[in-house]
């Protein structure tokens, strides 16, 4: 299995004037190509921090990060927005989208900044809102979709650049339990296609739909096991 | 190219979300530009009128007048000693070697009638040397000729003015008119020639041969005696130079020594023009300097409003950072929004200039000019308004850290 990730004694200390915030202890662990990872534990135990260093939009204090064989802490500036821009797909817990603006607009944005030429941004626009079933809802601006809708657009967005990683930060936070439940069968579908998802949770009900669980405590793992037998996620209905 | 074209779409969307806080904002950019481009056209308008004028009198003039000057800057003894002579006009156009012409004149004014109409004007004895002096064309008719002179004969000149006022729009060449009673035959009519700058219509003159006016119409009780020698230099270059020849050739003509002073002035008249058109140059620069104060108010309405839409949008720049916008895109994005207000504020600033500046042109009668060169300047400005002041909030839109951005809510 092809290595994706792999971070090796990342910590990170924030400094909040004479304090010290320790929000990493020297995390290691890798993630092979086609997991899909569930990130949990207590409010304030690091997660969201090492999403943030994943994500390369953050640098660890010390220790190395390896992106598919490439050490990111050297990178500059450019180059980790082109990382950002090509290898990753970001989905938030919430206010994802651009306001008064288009699904189809949101979904091309990582194609505008990778100077793809209009034609071919928005056909493949148009694919990857397909992919995530929100096809004839292109033009819907963000504040008329649902709140599941609007992740999905987010999510067509994070793979329009077929990303080696899609990076999720409590996805499903503000949705219902309905909705949550067609996200992850969303992600499932995605990763069954042969996609990485890293995702943060605080439900071990949404974890139960990964392959594998790390649990963070004080900014370091206390458990990573696999999950060999993934929930598989059926939605009540079809896309609302 | 796609980034601007992008980052001018999104520009646009911004701009018309808050259409009311972009129309305000603008208010500061369109109120300097509109006061820029009105005062500079109203300044420029103003001097060129008065450049008008001046080429009107004539190029590369001096003017000798009887009488010296006192050191109060008062002209004493004019009118009482008669120092300057014809004789002197002939010498100074026969020996000073960078005297182009020279040109005697007697001056007076009296009452002139044809059939019932009557009107008082002023009448200057002259030579026919008077109109290549003033580079005065004539309009139909001729000029007077040395044999009128020589011969003292009874033909004139006039300007427009008086023309209208004895003979209407018929034409006046070969009628007879009265000039102190007197009858002379009008034999030319001047051409159009406006004010002085000091407000003195030109065209209300009647020029005769100066031998005329000396013996038969202005009496004067020193028949070869002339009021004043209009003179032309060869070019500009020698202006200054025949000014020192003249003064030379008539102090060794008037004999001027130890025991007696000065008793004629030399006076530059086209340095004393120049200097009044410096000095409306100078007006026009400083009302444009006074309406440029409004454009950098102007500016500081866009900064401010800028900085507020980049606190506003920092979760969007956060979203645009993570999925990949440089640094550079960020900038460009709000450096675009601020050009795009300014430039559209100044869009329209020209356009209510050029309007201000007809309407001063129309209701309170003063010349305005707005030139090709003022508009784009004005309109560089608004666009060097925008990059100026909007390269702050842009640099600090850049500078964000994706985290912080992103945490923002
Ligand atoms: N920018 C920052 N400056 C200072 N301290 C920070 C900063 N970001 C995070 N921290 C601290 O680092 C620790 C970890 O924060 P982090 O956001 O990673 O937690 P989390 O596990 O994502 O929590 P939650 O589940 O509530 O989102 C916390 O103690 C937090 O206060
Ligand atoms: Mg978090």
């Amino acid at each position: 299995m092809r290595e994706v990730v792999r971070l090796e004694e990342v910590r990170k200390v924030y400094l909040m004037g004479e304090e010290r915030v320790e929000a990493l202890k020297g995390v290691s662990f890798s993630v092979g190509e086609g997991e899909f990872v569930a990130i949990m534990g207590a409010s304030g135990s690091g997660k969201s921090t090492c999403m943030n260093t994943l994500g390369c939009l953050d640098t660890p204090t010390s220790g190395r990060y390896l992106l598919e064989g490439t050490e990111v802490g050297t990178l500059s500036h450019n180059e980790l927005a082109e990382i950002r821009n090509r290898r990753l797909g970001f989905v938030f817990q919430g206010f994802n989208l651009l306001p008064r603006t288009t699904a189809r607009e949101n979904v091309e944005l990582p194609l505008v900044y990778g100077r793809v030429p209009a034609a071919q941004r928005r056909e493949r626009a148009l694919q990857a809102l397909a992919r995530v079933g929100l096809s004839g809802r292109e033009g819907h601006y963000s504040n008329q979709l649902s709140g599941g809708q609007q992740q999905r657009v987010a999510i067509a967005r994070a793979l329009v650049n077929e990303p080696a990683i899609i990076l999720a930060d409590e996805p499903t936070g503000n949705l219902d339990t309905r909705t949550t439940v067609e996200i992850m069968a969303l992600f499932q579908e995605l990763n069954r296609q042969g996609i990485t998802i890293i995702m943060v949770t605080h439900e071990p009900d949404v974890a139960a739909f990964t392959t594998r669980h790390i649990v963070f405590r004080d900014g370091a793992i206390v458990s990573d096991l696999a999950n060999p037998a993934p929930v598989r996620a059926v939605p009540k209905t079809e896309a609302a | 190219m796609t980034t601007l074209l992008q980052s001018l779409l999104i520009a646009l969307r911004a701009l018309r979300v808050n259409k009311m806080r972009a129309l305000l904002t603008m208010l500061g950019i369109i109120i300097g530009i509109a006061a820029v481009i009105a005062m500079v056209a109203i300044g420029a308008g103003a001097s060129k009128m008065i450049s008008d004028q001046i080429s009107s009198i004539g190029s590369n003039l001096l003017l000798v007048l009887p009488g010296s000057i006192t050191s109060g800057g008062m002209r004493s003894g004019s009118g009482a000693i008669i120092t300057l002579t014809y004789d002197d006009a002939k010498a100074i156009k026969a020996e000073c070697p960078s005297v182009g012409q020279a040109a005697p004149t007697v001056r007076g004014s009296g009452p002139v009638v044809y059939g019932n109409q009557n009107w008082t004007t002023v009448i200057n004895g002259v030579t026919p040397e008077m109109l290549l002096v003033r580079e005065w064309p004539i309009e139909s008719g001729r000029n007077l000729l040395q044999s009128d002179v020589d011969g003292a004969a009874k033909n004139c000149l006039i300007g427009q003015t008086v023309a209208e006022n004895l003979f209407g729009s018929a034409d006046p060449i070969g009628k007879i008119i009265r000039i102190r009673k007197i009858p002379f035959t009008v034999i030319g009519l001047l051409a159009h020639k406006g004010q002085t700058p000091q407000g003195q219509d030109q065209d209300d003159v009647i020029y005769v041969p100066i031998s005329t006016a000396q013996r038969k119409l202005l009496g004067s009780q020193f028949p070869n005696s002339v009021g004043a020698i209009m003179i032309q230099a060869k070019s500009a270059e020698v202006l200054s130079k025949a000014e020192e020849e003249v003064t030379e050739l008539l102090k060794q003509r008037h004999r001027v020594g130890p025991t007696r002073e000065i008793d004629f002035t030399v006076r530059n008249l086209t340095e004393i023009l120049a200097v009044s058109e410096q000095s409306s140059k100078v007006m026009s620069m400083l009302l444009g300097a006074v309406a440029s104060i409004s454009l950098v108010v102007g500016g500081i309405g866009i900064m401010n409003i800028m900085l507020v839409s980049v606190t506003e949008r920092t979760r969007e720049i956060g979203i645009r950072v993570a999925i990949g916008a440089k640094r550079r895109d960020i900038m460009l994005q709000f450096l675009t929004e601020a050009v795009l207000l300014t430039t559209l504020g100044g869009i329209v600033g020209i356009l209510v200039g050029i309007a201000g500046a007809a309407l001063v042109a129309n209701l309170v009668g003063w010349p305005t000019l707005v030139s090709i060169n003022t508009v784009a300047i004005a309109f560089a400005f608004s666009a060097g308004v925008g990059v100026f002041f909007g390269f702050y909030p842009a640099r600090k839109a850049a500078a964000l850290n994706p985290i912080d951005a992103l945490r923002y809510e």
